[in-house]
């Protein structure tokens, strides 16, 4: 029984009266816009029901009247669900557009021309087959509604996800928090060495063209400080690897860079 | 043997908690009872059918396969259980599904143009939320709209086997069109 309840809608419930009778000025209204967007499920749906009812012509329209509808729904649809009344507003427009045109006399040249009205009773046409095959669809028995499944599976056990709770100022907290966080992840500037190993290699290749050996401080130049000490190191470290030197540490700890007689490049 | 069969069957199909193909209950049953004839086991679900006669259940073959349900008699009862919790389904929700169902695949777009109104992501979404309807491709033109067609879970909830058993859509009134000329 309920089933039928759902699916017919001859007559329109607005706040539980049924709506037999439609305002005179019809077509919407304005303060039955609301009312309507509710009841019809589009505005296909109410063209419809009004076609049906209320038998209205549309040559009897005041195409006046529509356009200051058309301002007061445009007013309207700050309040309302902007979306939906766009259609009805289409609806309305192509309206009183088939409306001035038919009211435009006819050249006698072009009687064959359409009629402004045969795609809009094309669209009513094809809606309304979908509205009965809804209706119709409607009421065939449904599991859920007309039908239970009988089932002793196991049922369907859901992990309960705790629910958010947020409030506006957590999450500016959150976020200010974020904001604090250290950066480590900021670019930096890698320097270049001031003293490069390389420069060195030829300083202590240079020494050696001179001389078979030479103490290890005597690469040294004061000004380079601890770093060119290091770098120093590295550049004899280099070079012995290399096979061109000879690392030798005599008793008294002092470190000798001798060099292996190869010809230097 | 052959009752063994039957309540093997009524096990199976109270246990998988959703409807069975004949090749899945084949399968299931030679794991126990070896190797059985398709045909034999079409006689036991007949002979299943005829024991739920005098009950409150019944065997339905539906898209996926067969189920059983409680008869329609007794659903009541079990709504009034359940509190009815179920979801009622719009019209526009309603006029969606049987616009895809019957031009299937469609757009949102075809749809919008037989309804003359926005389909709200909602509405889709509710619809696949149900598994009634999926996304079966994507049309070769700009934009690449998705097609939606209905699922054979679609089919189940609406008692059928296949899509060609909904009710026949309704022609075109061929009403002369001086007399819808004048209505409108």
């Amino acid at each position: 029984m309920d089933n039928i309840q759902q699916t017919q809608l001859e007559i329109p419930l607005v706040m539980g009266q049924p709506l037999e009778k439609l305002p005179d000025d019809l077509f919407i209204p304005p303060n039955a816009f609301e009312l309507c967007l509710e009841t019809f499920s589009g505005p296909m749906d109410l063209l419809l029901y009004l076609i049906k009812k209320e038998n209205i012509n549309i040559l009897d329209l005041n195409v006046a009247d529509i356009t200051n509808q058309y301002i007061e729904y445009i007013e309207l649809m700050d309040a309302l669900k902007f979306e939906l009344a766009g259609e009805y507003l289409v609806m309305a427009a192509t309206l009183a557009e088939i409306k001035s045109r038919m009211l435009l006399p006819k050249p006698q040249s072009e009687e064959d021309e359409l009629d402004p009205r045969g795609e809009l009773i094309r669209r009513l046409q094809e809606y309304q087959r979908f509205k009965i095959a809804s209706e119709n669809m409607a009421i065939l028995p449904r599991v859920d509604r007309d039908y239970y499944i009988a089932s002793a599976g196991l049922p369907k056990f859901e992990e309960k996800t705790e629910s958010l709770n947020l409030n506006p100022n957590d999450l500016r907290d959150i976020f200010q928090e974020i904001l604090e966080r250290p950066d480590l992840k900021s670019s930096h500037q890698v320097a270049f060495e001031e003293l490069s190993t390389q420069d060195k290699i030829d300083f202590i290749l240079k020494i050696l063209t001179k001389r078979n050996i030479v103490g290890f401080y005597k690469t040294l130049q004061k000004k380079e400080g601890k770093q060119g000490v290091a770098v120093s190191l590295l550049a004899s470290l280099e070079l012995a690897k290399d096979g061109l030197i000879e690392l030798i540490q005599s008793e008294d700890n002092e470190i000798y860079i001798k060099s292996n007689n190869r010809s230097f490049n | 043997m052959n009752n063994k069969i039957i309540n093997s069957i009524e096990a199976l199909l109270f246990g998988a908690g959703r409807p069975l193909r004949l090749s899945e209950i084949k399968g299931l049953l030679e794991i126990d009872l070896g190797e059985l004839e398709l045909s034999s086991i079409k006689i036991a679900l007949n002979s299943l059918e005829e024991r739920y006669q005098n009950s409150s259940i019944e065997l339905k073959e539906v898209a996926s396969g067969y189920r059983l349900q409680v008869k329609r008699e007794f659903s009541n009862c079990l709504s009034s259980l359940w509190n009815d919790k179920s979801q009622k389904i719009s019209k526009s929700l309603m006029e969606t599904i049987s616009i895809i169902a019957y031009k299937q695949p469609v757009t949102r777009g075809d749809i919008e143009e037989i309804r003359g109104v926005n389909v709200s992501t909602q509405t889709v979404r509710n619809l696949l939320e149900r598994d009634w309807v999926k996304v079966s491709g994507y049309r070769d033109v700009p934009g690449r709209p998705a097609l939606y067609s209905t699922t054979p879970n679609f089919l189940n909830d609406f008692n059928l086997k296949k899509i060609n058993e909904l009710p026949d859509l309704p022609e075109t009134e061929e009403i002369d069109e001086e007399f819808k000329l004048q209505a409108i």
